[in-house]
């Protein structure tokens, strides 16, 4: 069981990495990455959003969706249940952590319609993870996010000074330093 | 009818939803292996992005202006579900290419922005074509990319061999990897294309090459954050937007 779980959190956070090897959360990968602290603050928002998005998910369709046999509404109810969880967290926090509420308020918004987060709920019914494997993999997916995204920011912050051809400033490089990135992820894959 | 074409034009061409826009990056990049596993991501997309265009244009003066995100994603979520549905029965083996991508449709901010930007605004046809004009841009982006990857990658072109039997080819292309190259190659054309236009004076900002670069301080097209900020703002200066579009148009 132990085992399965390590597993799990060694695949979703380095082997199959969310950003790097799925493309998903490609957004705030490349919108927020410009300085590590901003990159971090991001990072840890995502963390705590899609373990507590995959584990209310999770529970969901265990006890509402199955029981009923409406599991064909996974998809409509997954992205109601994230929206309306994101929303309440940023509630929630607003008005008793205000100290977490300042650091991680703005990234909160930006997370709703992040597909990372429901990618990670579909990819959870999908493998047929119970409910605390899914909190497992939820977690680590996240974990991965946020390695390569500060990743990405300490070598953004270090770009600032280079020359680069006029049409490659901007997106561009930061694209192919993706995919350099990718490449290096591509060795974890003799991990497993 | 006129109008009609202008969509279509405006989707393909204008204001191709990839190459102009840089939206809908993530299913981009995963499902442009092949250039046929692109041509089908992009006509799904084009067949939810139609049909809930034309649905959100019908109910456009019902929905109250407070929750019109929430009802937008339902609306959306549902046809992606029944698209999802019809995939798995009739073309099993797309639905298993595609995977996870489908549901993750919903998410595509394209179909979110065409909703927000111009299904809530204009009537039926006009959004049902612009559905479908965004749609075949996609679909023809998708399918470039997929072609160009697939080449390089493997070689063939929807599994037809193209190239010569000596050609080696270079796997990383078809790996995630490859598909960061290639977006880099096309940003880099993009921005080159609009340095050479700025430069004879034209103007250039409907190219967004890549979503500006800083989320936090963005107020783009398309971004999570504006609909977000939006909801907040007063209905008054959604309205004068609306209104420049439609002079625009």
């Amino acid at each position: 069981m132990l085992k399965d779980l390590l597993i799990i959190l060694i695949s979703s956070s380095l082997v199959s990495n969310v950003v790097l090897s799925q493309f998903l959360g490609l957004c705030p990968f490349l919108g927020v990455s410009r300085k590590t602290n901003t990159a971090s603050g991001m990072g840890v928002a995502v963390i705590f959003v899609i373990t507590l998005a995959s584990a209310v998910a999770g529970v969901i369709y265990k006890y509402v969706l199955v029981p009923l046999d409406i599991t064909y509404l996974q998809t409509i109810v997954f992205i109601l249940v994230i929206a309306a969880l994101v929303q309440f967290v940023e509630m929630f926090l607003k008005k008793f952590m205000p100290a977490l509420y300042e650091a991680l308020g703005v990234y909160l918004p930006l997370i709703t319609t992040n597909c990372a987060v429901l990618g990670v709920a579909l990819t959870n019914v999908q493998k047929n993870y119970g409910i605390l494997a899914g909190v497992v993999n939820g977690f680590a997916t996240a974990v991965g996010f946020t390695i390569s995204i500060i990743i990405l920011a300490g070598i953004r912050e270090k770009m600032e000074y280079n020359d680069i051809p006029e049409s490659f400033k901007g997106m561009p490089i930061v694209l192919i330093t993706a995919g350099l990135m990718a490449i290096a992820f591509c060795g974890f894959s003799g991990l497993l | 009818m006129n109008d009609i074409k202008e969509r279509l034009v405006n989707g393909l061409i204008k204001e191709n939803p990839t190459f102009v826009l840089m939206l809908g990056m993530c299913p981009t990049l995963a499902v442009t292996t092949s250039a046929m596993n692109g041509l089908g991501m992009g006509l799904t997309t084009m067949v939810v992005l139609a049909l809930s265009n034309a649905f959100i244009s019908l109910l456009r003066n019902i929905i109250p202006d407070k929750v019109r995100i929430p009802a937008f994603i339902v609306i959306i979520a549902s046809f992606v579900t029944i698209v999802e549905l019809l995939l798995e029965g009739f073309i099993p083996s797309l639905y298993d290419a595609l995977g996870i991508y489908i549901p993750l449709i919903v998410v595509n901010c394209i179909i979110l922005g065409r909703a927000e930007s111009y299904a809530s605004k204009n009537p039926v046809i006009p959004s049902l074509f612009d559905g479908i004009g965004m749609g075949l841009g996609f679909s023809f982006a998708l399918t470039c990319i997929g072609a160009v990857r697939e080449l390089i990658g493997a070689g063939t072109l929807f599994g037809l061999h193209i190239m010569p039997e000596s050609y080696i080819p270079c796997t990383i292309f078809i790996m995630a990897p490859g598909a960061f190259f290639v977006l880099a190659m096309l940003t880099a054309i993009q921005n080159k294309i609009k340095l050479i236009g700025e430069k004879k004076g034209k103007d250039m900002s409907k190219i967004q090459s890549g979503c500006g670069n800083d989320c936090l301080n963005c107020s783009d097209s398309g971004c999570t954050k504006r609909f977000y900020d939006e909801k907040a703002q007063e209905p008054k200066t959604r309205r004068i937007k609306g209104e420049e579009e439609k002079e625009h148009a």
